[in-house]
């Protein structure tokens, strides 16, 4: 969300798997994203892409190889340079792709041709199952693109999120070549739907991360407190999403499978 | 010795004028002598005059004008933002390719050899070649991966592998093979104007091979559609279906079996996916006997592939014979010369085969 708002819709973006919200938020609606998860006709990717693949306008999935996304993100800041139309492309890859050999071959091509290229390191602490100290030598990620600048943000923090990719992206649009961002954020639950996600940390860990740095409780606390909206509005947009998850989720699962001449089509 | 080669090699009767003892004339104006390498670089050429959209990249495409010098002179008339020259890390500009491809250019990558595409393979396959069946249609790739592929004089294993049958296994890949000049230039033309991933398969040994050009392929858009076969040379006691260089050896061999009366009927693939089996039905089907013969390793080859479709579809029940294949053996390629010569089909194994077939 914090990315989102510090681009814009006519810039770029591409990811791994973990792409649900990045879909919703690059304008695909819940209906056709929750559609695509249960493999129906309706789906974003028609029921053929399922839920590591789905693709929209300035948006490019949705990839199952972690570490690939990344070479593929520095040639759509090629292309972003090659038409000069000053559009710049968020490139992210998680903790354990960020030891991907093909991630630094972007980076030097990136920086070579000075590429519009905002490369962001989602840091979750966890790969799978591994933790970044038992995964890397160098756990300063934000560190690792050498000759490319690097921040390191609180991305548990929409509002920090926000600005430094502003930031980023201006850097990126005057010319001066690509920039790398490390965001330090936590996954609550496993890695997918097969992993507990309790053999490799403790419960009290994941407790203590929700507790006290959940992004959006952090956000309501700060809104209400400077009384930026009150807490009924909070109730009523509340009320509102579920409105819209719960159709959504109706849909979902009413809607038919794709036939089976669509197969070959 | 080399001059006859190139004869045998054009197919027709295309005699530098050089070798008649007659009076000295050319050869009529409309009509040329072309090599491969030189209709490579017209297709490439007139494609990125056409298309703003289209560009190279690749090790050593600009500068060096080409590892074997097939880009000469582009980079000097393009510039750096459309020919560029990669740093050696097969992966990332392969990855880069494909996703400039996603965002609307239209890329052309130069592998030195195909054999370096090994290191890019998940970016062939699961970036460019999935992609438009797993998005339900919304993300196109149009890129073309081109370089020579397969045997070549003195390289050894590392850099001889023939990658026809790797990639043809591929949904969602067109791969091309072309023999001729013509070939490569109209081929080549259709493999950047087509909008899904090509893999586009030269081969070393052909690049200085002439062929006559027709007046109708000198033409900026001249295209020889994707998935179509040639009758290289028509005959009706055997058809020899082969692809690339070894159609050539094919050729040669043909010339040699015409003295013992036997005719036989060459074919040349162009594409190995999709494959054009209606051509090579329709000519079994005239000449009850088939024989594939590739350069590439037997076990599950696209002379397997071939074999496999006779069998399934209406060929198969005027066949007088069993249908055969002629592969490179089974090895990675030697070094010495005497061995590599006979990793590959020779004109005697191609004779042999096609006697054993006709039982003579």
């Amino acid at each position: 969300v914090g990315i989102e708002a510090g681009i814009n819709p006519t810039d770029h973006l591409i990811t791994a798997y973990r792409i649900h919200g990045y879909t919703y938020t690059r304008g695909v609606s819940v209906k056709e994203i929750l559609a695509e998860l249960t493999g129906r006709k309706d789906g974003i990717a028609k029921g053929k892409g399922g839920s590591m693949h789905m693709y929209a306008k300035n948006f490019y999935g949705g990839n199952g190889i972690v570490g690939a996304q990344v070479p593929l993100g520095a040639g759509v800041a090629l292309a972003c340079q090659y038409q000069a139309k000053n559009e710049v492309c968020v490139t992210l890859y998680g903790d354990g792709a960020a030891n991907q050999g093909q991630i630094f071959e972007a980076f030097n091509m990136a920086a070579l041709w000075k590429l519009p290229c905002i490369f962001i390191c989602e840091n979750n602490k966890y790969g799978m199952g591994t933790s970044v100290e038992r995964a890397s030598a160098s756990t300063d990620y934000y560190k690792r693109g050498d000759y490319i600048p690097g921040l390191r943000v609180d991305g548990m923090d929409v509002l920090s999120v926000r600005e430094a990719t502003r930031f980023a992206a201006d850097y990126c649009r005057y010319g001066k070549g690509p920039i790398l961002m490390e965001l330090q954020t936590y996954r609550y639950h496993g890695h997918s739907m097969s992993d507990p996600g309790v053999s490799y940390r403790t419960r009290d860990e994941i407790q203590e991360v929700r507790g006290k740095s959940d992004p959006i409780t952090m956000l309501k606390d700060r809104m209400i407190s400077k009384n930026m909206a009150s807490l009924e509005e909070i109730k009523d947009i509340d009320a509102e999403i579920r409105k819209e998850i719960e159709e959504a989720a109706q849909f979902a699962t009413s809607d038919p499978e794709p036939p089976l001449e669509d197969l070959c089509n | 010795m080399a001059y006859l080669r190139s004869i045998l090699r054009s197919g027709k009767n295309a005699v530098p004028a050089v070798l008649r003892r007659e009076f000295h004339r050319t050869l009529p104006a409309a009509v040329q002598q072309v090599t491969v390498r030189d209709a490579i670089k017209e297709a490439l050429d007139e494609e990125l005059e056409r298309d703003e959209r289209v560009f190279l990249l690749g090790e050593e495409v600009a500068l060096f004008e080409g590892a074997y010098k097939v880009t000469r002179g582009l980079w000097k008339k393009y510039g750096d933002k459309r020919i560029i020259d990669t740093p050696i890390t097969e992966i990332g500009f392969t990855g880069i390719a494909v996703g400039a491809a996603m965002a609307g250019l239209r890329p052309v990558v130069e592998y030195m050899s195909f054999n370096f595409s090994m290191q890019s393979v998940d970016h062939i396959i699961n970036s460019a070649a999935k992609t438009y069946y797993m998005s339900g249609g919304l993300q196109p790739v149009s890129i073309v991966f081109r370089g020579p592929n397969g045997a070549a004089p003195g390289v050894a294993a590392q850099h001889a592998q023939c990658f026809a049958a790797w990639y043809g296994h591929v949904p969602g890949l067109k791969v091309v093979s072309p023999w001729s000049a013509e070939d490569a230039k109209g081929l080549l033309k259709s493999a950047i104007r087509d909008d899904n991933p090509v893999v586009f398969l030269e081969n070393e040994i052909m690049y200085s091979v002439p062929f006559e050009m027709s007046e109708e392929s000198q033409s900026k858009d001249f295209l020889i559609p994707i998935g179509k076969a040639k009758i290289e040379r028509k005959g009706n006691h055997v058809t020899l279906v082969s692809h690339s260089h070894v159609v050539s050896r094919c050729m040669d061999a043909a010339a040699v079996l015409a003295k013992d009366g036997i005719e036989c009927e060459v074919i040349n693939l162009r594409t190995i996916r999709p494959m054009d089996m209606e051509a090579i039905e329709t000519s079994v089907m005239k000449t009850k006997h088939l024989i594939t013969v590739e350069g590439g390793w037997p076990q599950f080859g696209v002379g397997g592939e071939i074999l496999a479709r006779i069998m399934e579809g209406p060929g198969f029940s005027y066949l007088n014979a069993p249908a055969v294949r002629v592969t490179g053996v089974d090895i990675p390629m030697p070094y010495a010369k005497h061995l590599e010569e006979n990793t590959l089909p020779q004109i005697k194994d191609i004779v042999f085969s096609v006697k054993k077939t006709l039982n003579v």
